[in-house]
């Protein structure tokens, strides 16, 4: 009962001086926004980045040639080229917890399509690669076993393709010169926009593996290979199987290193998140720092009406109030202002990151645990900042106090 | 008839630069309930240190003084600040009510800090109190809205609202004019014929006259302590 009577006294004292509560809070609301925006853009952002690239494929395992310290360092078998079909052919036989298998053959070529040209890569893929790399066709169809096994000299193109070599029309069906070798359109692949890192994925051909490997690229090595396990919680597993697989297959004896490295998407994501998360946290701290600032212009106005209302504070003690009871009023009056600071600060900060966030489409995720800790901390800010006034206040001698003019 | 205040041998010394200044030298003084005193002497004579002591608003160097029976000399501020809440209300010269308070939330200050409840709400107190003083049609007025002697009513209002053993005036009619100062007078006449104590500080003869007792001080020690007659007393023509 008591409390609710207290509170309502410094809400009275607030707004008696409207102007100047407001002025007092502005520290505290530019702080709270600054932080509440930035956090919301920066977990917006991340968000936005495990969507990338958990639409590049669920579950996947992407396998290169050359062990993880290739390049340069570790010349000594030479840039002999390491993964084949045989290891693809492998890989399907044996391991239960893979799903597909998909070899990357990739090539950077003209393509011809009538008049106009383009030059795009060129990936060999097998029948399962919409499936691991989750693509879907717009138009026409996919490859089929017997397209793979007869190295048939078929391409699905990709939207930007067709917008470069056939805008506004239906590609299917015509034929196209990749290499000078004539390839039939049977298929348009599903738009997928830009990569988190800046490609266009939507730039590309595919063709079968089998094509690419014997047709197009000279029988020289597959770059990589597309494994994706059965299941997310098998993907260790799966992993485990593939470098066993390889590694017999490749005939290395124990001790010696993978010629090969196996990568999976969380290690993507988790690279990619934790150089967002650092960002934000970064950014965050800066803000808060104007938060602290807000909490000193919080102090400084306690301060000042400590000293105005010093009659007012001998009348009550002179009636019985205590020293705590002064102490109370004031600190309740210094929190009550940071809270209301910071709910202000909260609405201004999440009107700013949708805002900011629609502009640059950008995603924002303003998750209740960020508000929650951003009040706890606002109002720890009006108790540490405004003691110092209370105590003052609480401090003084009734009989000066009653003289003060 | 019962001891409201005893005063023993009370001294108070207050060191200000190298100076010793002794307010008060030795005053003992007993006042009785229903008293009506008046404290008279001039400026440093001690009657305001007087005041303050007997407020509680300070303590005494040295001495005793019971306040209803209550060993006030002994007390910490927290026992002074609840003593001051309980037993005593002021009523100052400057009315010192809070701005942009209305007159019912003036008055029902003293409750707020009250360490002891009733039944009756806070609200229904503060009415009667300003019932007692004529003020019921000016409760929602703020001090501003309100002419001296009003404002002086709702002090005393705001004195009374707890029930207090005694009420302290310091210099009640000093910034009122002559009228209103023997209506204000005429407010602590009817307030000590119900039986309420009152103890009033001023330099003014005038207004002393019209307390039942009037005490003189010089030098920080009582010199004269007297009744007064009602024919004594001095009334505007």
């Amino acid at each position: 009962m008591k409390w609710q009577k207290l509170i309502k006294v410094a809400f009275q004292s607030i707004l008696k001086n409207r102007m100047r509560s407001l002025l007092t809070m502005l520290g505290i609301i530019i702080g709270v926004a600054s932080v509440i925006a930035l956090v919301g853009l920066g977990q917006g952002s991340q968000a936005d980045i495990e969507k990338q690239v958990s639409s590049m494929g669920t579950n996947l395992l992407i396998i290169h040639q050359g062990s993880s310290f290739s390049g340069g360092v570790r010349g000594g078998t030479g840039t002999q080229a390491s993964l084949s079909m045989e290891d693809v052919a492998a890989l399907r036989e044996k391991p239960l917890t893979i799903q597909y298998v998909s070899p990357v053959i990739r090539l950077n070529e003209q393509v011809i399509a009538g008049k106009k040209n383009w030059n795009t890569a060129i990936e060999g893929v097998s029948q399962s690669y919409l499936n691991i790399r989750n693509y879907r066709l717009s138009r026409g169809s996919f490859f089929t076993p017997r397209d793979i096994k007869a190295k048939a000299k078929v391409a699905v193109l990709g939207k930007t393709v067709v917008d470069e070599l056939f805008p506004g029309q239906d590609p299917v069906g015509t034929r196209i010169r990749i290499r000078n070798v004539p390839f039939v359109v049977v298929g348009v692949l599903g738009s997928k926009g830009q990569t988190a890192m800046g490609s266009d994925q939507d730039d590309v051909i595919l063709v079968p593996d089998t094509t690419a490997f014997y047709r197009l690229s000279d029988g020289k090595a597959i770059r990589a290979i597309m494994v994706s396990a059965v299941s997310e919680d098998l993907m260790t597993d799966a992993e485990a199987d593939v470098r066993k697989v390889l590694r017999h297959a490749h005939k290395l004896p124990e001790g010696e290193e993978d010629d090969f490295h196996v990568r999976s998407q969380t290690e993507l994501i988790s690279v990619a998140s934790k150089v967002t998360g650092t960002l934000t946290a970064l950014l965050s701290a800066i803000a808060g720092v104007s938060l602290l600032v807000g909490g000193i212009g919080i102090m400084n106005i306690m301060l000042v009406s400590v000293t105005e209302r010093t009659r007012e504070i001998g009348i009550r003690m002179a009636i019985g109030a205590r020293g705590g009871d002064i102490l109370i009023q004031f600190l309740i009056e210094a929190v009550i202002l940071s809270l209301i600071g910071g709910i202000f600060g909260i609405m201004a900060g999440v009107g700013i990151a949708f805002g900011i966030g629609k502009a640059t489409g950008t995603s924002v995720v303003v998750s209740t645990w960020v508000i929650l800790a951003t009040v706890i901390f606002t109002a720890s800010v009006g108790v540490f900042f405004g003691f110092y006034p209370a105590k003052k206040a609480s401090a003084l001698n009734p009989i000066e106090a009653l003289r003060y003019e | 008839m019962m001891d409201v205040i005893v005063l023993e041998n009370i001294h108070k010394v207050f060191r200000l630069g190298g100076e010793t200044v002794r307010a008060l030298n030795g005053v003992s003084l007993t006042i009785h309930k229903g008293e009506y005193v008046a404290v008279m002497g001039a400026s440093g004579s001690g009657k305001s240190t007087l005041m303050n002591v007997l407020g509680c608003l300070d303590q005494a160097s040295m001495g005793g003084y019971r306040l209803e029976g209550l060993c006030v000399t002994a007390m910490n501020k927290h026992q002074l600040a609840d003593v001051r809440n309980s037993k005593i209300g002021f009523v100052f010269q400057g009315f010192n009510l809070l701005p942009r308070t209305s007159a019912l939330e003036n008055v029902e200050l003293p409750l707020l800090y009250s360490r002891h409840s009733s039944g009756v709400s806070h609200r229904d107190k503060a009415r009667s109190a300003l019932d007692k003083v004529g003020l019921s049609d000016r409760m929602d007025h703020h001090p501003n809205q309100l002419s001296g002697g009003q404002q002086q009513r709702v002090a005393i209002a705001r004195a009374l609202v707890n029930d207090p053993a005694i009420i302290l005036a310091d210099e009640p009619t000093g910034n009122l004019d002559s009228k209103t100062t023997l209506d204000i007078l005429s407010v602590f006449k009817s307030l000590n014929d119900k039986g309420i104590t009152l103890i009033m500080v001023t330099h003014e003869p005038d207004v002393a006259s019209h307390a039942k007792r009037v005490i003189t001080m010089r030098d920080g020690i009582i010199i004269d302590d007297r009744n007064v007659d009602q024919k004594d007393r001095v009334v505007a023509p």
